[in-house]
């Protein structure tokens, strides 16, 4: 039997979704800084707890790093907190990120992609997110303004499980400031799917602990004889978190969908990857587009399939290896720049399939940087350049292609 | 009852053997701040040598909760702590930020100065050891005119301290009181009242330091009582906008208040080894102008 629901669905841009996101999941703790384009988000959630359809602490912080701090000890002291940024704002708060990692704290963060200075520009790309993929969070992106409201209600679900922030992102201007049907969830569904948060420690002068003092190199024994992790140790734990999320994180999406009628249950997105025998990969609104671009190109009789990033840390390996089993060309997408070396999804994909059957060759292009415009008909052309580049050199493997004019 | 040496409350926050530098006024000046709190508060401390005194996981030498938090963001950590009890509910738990002169002259200057223009209820203490001592004596923000550090280690410091104090006195807060780890009870005193106080307060407390300062373990009290009767330090409090000297600074004003000099100070310890006779007298110049504009506001004499 179909189960019913009632639907109701707005037209609202991606920062009213994440911020109808945040109020729904309940969040006591909210410490924001204004940054374009994040700044209406900021808005709304001071609007909300002023008007008292929130009931939580906002703090008008006076820095992003700040705002990263306010966030980690009032999650210490056991509250749901809640940030969000974009670019100068996720740097300047990098120092404290590695520190809500580092100590385990579920707090969530919308990151509003944006192009990182010099010189100074306001406009999408995913430099900024990308920077921070080494702070130990678990970072999982949107592809429209629905997966903005869903994703941050499932991300709490995530970061209180598993003990690891989890930073949502999605693509400044293109989703935070554009306007499309959204169905919003009801409340008492989500307080079905997102009980209030349980600490598992409380800072109590009864029972007083010390957080993250200083941690030696190895091993220590504690006054009750009881031997205590180093940091390594700590940090080894860390990483099985993230490596182990991925189970919590299917998990938190098939329950999603049982509540909500929306499949998150999976760490990727995948269009006609069945039968393609050329896999186009991009992460964001961008796997939007790659989806029209794989429609030109099968109208041309080009098998093209398409797979959409949605969770890059922890990077899925081995569902990327099955998904891409058919492929015999890769053509990978990133609106970002390992300077030096190449765009970051291409070289997860790269490392993916290292050491597997899989002799596909990957073509990387670097596309929409500050914002520049990438239309699908650029894809195709990029992708049929690729194609082009297997049998002869047109395009050195070494180093990715731009698209730009230069 | 004013507290004294009989009827300070006995029970200790600050266990035995930590490890701190012998001679240190700082773990004195905690030692005495967490007596006053009763132990009814969770610490928030950035890098520093608060830090070191903690201890090391999993022992610590403090019997309070801490909550350790990056250098430049103690006035945030505090924000958080209050605003996390808040969304709780939890009520009766006093947030004590207690951060070095680096930590809250330099590079702390912001969270702090965004935490009290917020008004956000906690109690921030300065230990001022006046320099990086933590990391083997740099200057800070803090550290005096004529003073060799490790990054003045030729001249000096060619500048005068920041006066902490005084800024944020300018953020219009409801009590900021000055203190010297030498003066134990006066400390005490203070960290009482303010703990029935609501809103952002600030306490600056003078912690000489031996090894950074270069003088003997044991004239800790001796520096300390120093400063305080050359008037190079001045106990006061400044209570909704209203100035009180304190202390041995009131004892001294109320009995003509003549000050001893500068001179001495500078001379036995090695830190002001370069200072310059024309150093020493702009400094005396500089304290008696200090000391007659605090004659001048007290309120209490």
């Amino acid at each position: 039997m179909a189960i019913q629901r009632k639907s109701n669905m707005l037209i609202i841009d991606g920062n009213q979704a994440a911020a109808i996101a945040a109020k729904m999941s309940r969040v006591q703790v909210v410490a924001a800084y204004p940054i374009t384009p994040q700044t209406p988000l900021t808005e709304q959630l001071s609007q909300f707890v002023e008007q008292g359809e929130l009931k939580a602490e906002y703090v008008a912080v006076e820095s992003e790093h700040s705002a990263m701090a306010v966030c980690t000890s009032a999650s210490i002291v056991g509250a749901r907190a809640f940030t969000a940024t974009s670019s100068h704002g996720l740097a300047y708060m990098h120092e404290m990120l590695h520190w809500a990692a580092g100590a385990r704290l579920p707090i969530v963060l919308a990151c509003v992609n944006r192009a990182i200075g010099a010189p100074w520009n306001v406009l999408n790309d995913q430099q900024d997110s990308i920077s921070q993929r080494d702070t130990g969070w678990i970072q999982i992106y949107c592809r429209n303004n629905q997966e903005i409201i869903d994703t941050i209600i499932q991300a709490y679900r995530i970061a209180e499980q598993v003990h690891v922030p989890v930073m949502v992102c999605y693509d400044g201007y293109i989703l935070s400031h554009t306007e499309m049907p959204v169905d919003v969830p009801e409340q008492a569904d989500v307080d079905r799917y997102l009980p209030s948060y349980k600490p598992h420690t409380t800072l109590d002068p009864a029972n007083p602990k010390n957080y993250n003092l200083v941690t030696l190199a190895n091993p220590r024994i504690g006054v009750d004889g009881k031997l205590c992790h180093g940091y390594m140790e700590l940090r080894y734990l860390l990483q099985e978190a993230l490596q182990n999320s991925r189970e919590t994180i299917l998990q938190a999406g098939r329950e999603f969908n049982g509540i909500f009628g929306r499949d998150y249950e999976r760490m990727f997105w995948e269009d006609r990857n069945d039968d393609a025998e050329i896999t186009i990969v991009a992460m964001g609104s961008l796997a939007m587009e790659a989806i029209v671009a794989a429609d030109m190109l099968r109208e041309e009789g080009i098998k093209v399939g398409v797979l959409g990033l949605r969770v890059f840390r922890p990077f899925p390996k081995s569902d990327v290896v099955q998904a891409l089993r058919k492929s015999k060309l890769i053509v990978v997408f990133d609106k970002n720049i390992s300077y030096g070396s190449e765009g970051a999804t291409c070289s997860e994909i790269k490392s993916a399939l290292y050491g597997t059957y899989i002799n596909a060759s990957i073509r990387n292009f670097i596309v929409g940087l500050g914002g520049r415009d990438i239309k699908a008909r650029e894809l195709v052309e990029a992708t049929k350049k690729a194609i082009a580049s297997l049998k002869e050199t047109v395009i050195n493997p070494d180093y990715p292609e731009w698209i730009c004019q230069i | 009852m004013k507290a004294n040496a009989v009827n300070l409350i006995e029970k200790e926050w600050i266990l035995p053997g930590n490890r701190t530098c012998p001679g240190c006024a700082l773990s004195l000046a905690y030692r005495h701040t967490l007596k006053a709190l009763e132990g009814q508060c969770i610490v928030t401390v950035p890098a520093s040598c608060a830090t070191v005194l903690h201890g090391m996981y999993p022992i610590t030498a403090v019997n309070v909760p801490c909550v350790n938090t990056p250098f430049a963001s103690t006035g945030a950590s505090a924000t958080g702590l209050v605003a996390g009890l808040k969304a709780l509910g939890r009520k009766g738990i006093t947030v004590l930020a207690f951060a070095g002169d680096g930590g809250t002259h330099d590079i702390g200057i912001q969270s702090l100065s965004g935490a009290a223009e917020r008004q956000i209820d906690f109690i921030y203490i300065c230990y001022d050891n006046e320099g990086y001592m933590n990391t083997g004596n740099q200057r800070s923000g803090s550290t005096p005119l004529g003073a060799v550090s490790g990054t003045t280690p030729v001249l000096g410091k060619q500048q005068y301290q920041k006066d902490m104090t005084a800024i944020m006195e300018a953020h219009g807060l409801p009590f900021v009181a000055t203190c010297s780890a030498s003066y134990p009870l006066d400390l005490y005193e203070k960290v009482k009242k303010a703990k029935t106080i609501e809103g952002t307060r600030f306490i600056h407390i003078h912690t000489p330091c031996p090894p950074g300062w270069i003088f003997p373990f044991s004239d800790t009290i001796k520096f300390g009582e120093m400063a305080v009767e050359t008037g190079l330090v001045v106990l006061y409090e400044i209570e909704d906008g209203i100035f009180r000297l304190t202390s041995a600074s009131e004892s001294i004003a109320r009995k003509g208040g003549n000050l001893q000099p500068v001179r001495e100070y500078f001379t036995s310890q090695g830190r002001f080894k370069t200072i310059t006779e024309e150093q020493i007298d702009e400094l005396q110049e500089w304290v008696n102008a200090r000391w007659k504009q605090c004659l001048h506001r007290a309120t209490n004499l």
